[in-house]
């Protein structure tokens, strides 16, 4: 069997390239009346992220400094701030892809600051939720005490995978147009999860998210300037699911919409014979 | 126990649908096709009012127009027919856009990303050549010709 050992790490990769400042707006509830800006000087190394220069700050210059971040990798989208003039992942840009001497970092825009750049995001899951992204189906019993699997084909899952990558990041809403003035506008996070379900083959509820998303504040409200789509980190294209809920509705009102075929409920394999080659999962932690 | 926090407001409002930022062409699209719309608004309300005058009879009419008869309402209602011209023009890619075409097809996200906006952007470049040369022609007969 070969054996694959990890990279060695060399000395050149751990050799400070430049130094960069950190422009950070800072704001504590406690103490501070407006938000103001701190300088910090960060030694770069190669491959080093934005979040890796905060955490550098935290650990060496200032243990106060509050922001958020869990997988650094991507993932998580805990760590969504205003890094030089746009919405972007801390954990997913590169210092030095940023080619610049200062960077300028502010939590993101149109959400409330909590502590310097953690932004409250309570409004933003509120409005998640109120388009119900989850299956809805008449056979309630059937969802509940499953008795197989609804069908799906690999087809059938194109039609929505792109849009269920979505890791709540909330950069989108920050880059809203429409939501720097309509708070109540759903917004492209929410309204792209509407799309992802109501053309999901296995769900029904597209008639329970219609009042929701054909309100005032709703699809209608998005002139298409595509800066969601712009910032998305994971290629969910929100702007696209908007344009194609409006396109729904107009089809709709036409009745020339396409009709999901319906699916059906395949047993669970009943002989499960496993493969030698992969090992076994380890003992569950959590019971 | 809940926590009463003091959370610092940091909507953009006005700004940030005005300002197009880093973002891309699109976005100040939208701000030009709100601003122009307003602006249109704007002139269909004075519109009304000055050819309401007429109900005031002929004298009340030729006073009401002779008021427009300088360079600046000139200029004015170039401006009018350059927002026009853009809004109608910009809306027609909205409203192709808002009926899924030049959209492209869900697919699988695969990095780097391509999106919606990005396959778009033929008939957005298209819309707004056709834009430009309205307006250009315009501009021509207005002052020129
Ligand atoms: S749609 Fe994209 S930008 Fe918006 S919350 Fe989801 S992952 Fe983040
Ligand atoms: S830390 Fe998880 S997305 Fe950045």
């Amino acid at each position: 069997m070969s054996e694959t050992s990890a990279p060695e790490v060399q000395s050149s990769d751990l050799k400070v390239i430049k130094n960069v400042t950190f422009e950070i707006l800072r704001y504590s509830p406690e103490k501070d009346e407006a938000p103001k800006a701190q300088k910090f000087q960060v030694p770069v190394i190669k491959g080093m992220t934005v979040l890796d220069g905060l955490l550098w700050i935290k650990e060496n210059l200032d243990a106060s400094l509050a922001y958020r971040s869990s997988c650094r990798m991507g993932v998580c989208g805990s760590c969504g701030m205003f890094i030089n003039g746009l919405p972007r992942l801390a954990c997913n840009n590169q210092i030095i892809h940023l080619d610049a001497d200062t960077i300028t970092i502010k939590p993101l825009p149109n959400y409330n600051i909590i502590r310097d750049l953690v932004p409250d995001l309570e409004g933003f899951f509120d409005k998640h939720e109120s388009i119900q992204p989850y299956m809805i189906r008449e056979q309630v019993e059937e969802l509940n005490n499953p008795t197989g699997e609804f069908f799906q084909s690999p087809d059938e899952l194109v039609d929505y995978i792109q849009f269920a990558y979505c890791i709540k990041c909330g950069l989108c809403l920050s880059a809203c147009p429409t939501v720097a003035t309509d708070d109540n506008f759903i917004g492209p996070q929410a309204l792209a999860q509407a799309y992802r379900y109501n053309v999901d083959s296995r769900d029904e509820g597209a008639k329970e998210r219609e009042e929701e998303l054909y309100s005032s504040h709703g699809v209608w409200r998005c002139h298409f300037a595509g800066a969601c789509s712009d910032v998305c980190p994971k290629g969910v294209d929100p702007a696209f699911a908007i344009q194609l809920l409006k396109q729904n509705m107009f089809m709709q009102k036409l009745h020339v919409h396409k009709h999901k075929s319906a699916t059906h409920i395949i047993p669970w394999a009943t002989e499960h014979v496993p493969n030698e080659k992969i090992p076994q999962a380890p003992e569950r932690t959590v019971k | 126990m809940k926590v009463e926090v003091k959370h610092r407001k940091n909507k953009l409002g006005i700004i940030g649908w005005i300002g197009g930022g880093r973002f891309g062409a699109e976005r100040y699209a939208y701000a030009l096709h709100r601003l122009t719309g307003l602006g249109i608004l704007a002139y269909f309300l004075l519109h009304i009012f000055v050819t309401g005058s007429r109900i005031g009879g002929q004298q009340s009419w030729q006073n009401a127009v002779a008021n427009f008869e300088t360079p600046i309402f000139k200029f004015g209602e170039f401006l009018v027919f350059l927002a026009f011209a853009y809004h109608a023009l910009n809306g027609l890619r909205l409203i192709i856009t808002e009926l899924g075409f030049m959209l492209g097809k869900a697919q699988r996200p695969v990095f780097p990303y391509v999106t919606s906006v990005h396959r778009q952007r033929p008939l957005f470049i298209g819309v707004m050549i056709v834009a430009a040369i309205i307006i250009i022609f315009g501009g021509a007969d207005f002052y020129f010709i």
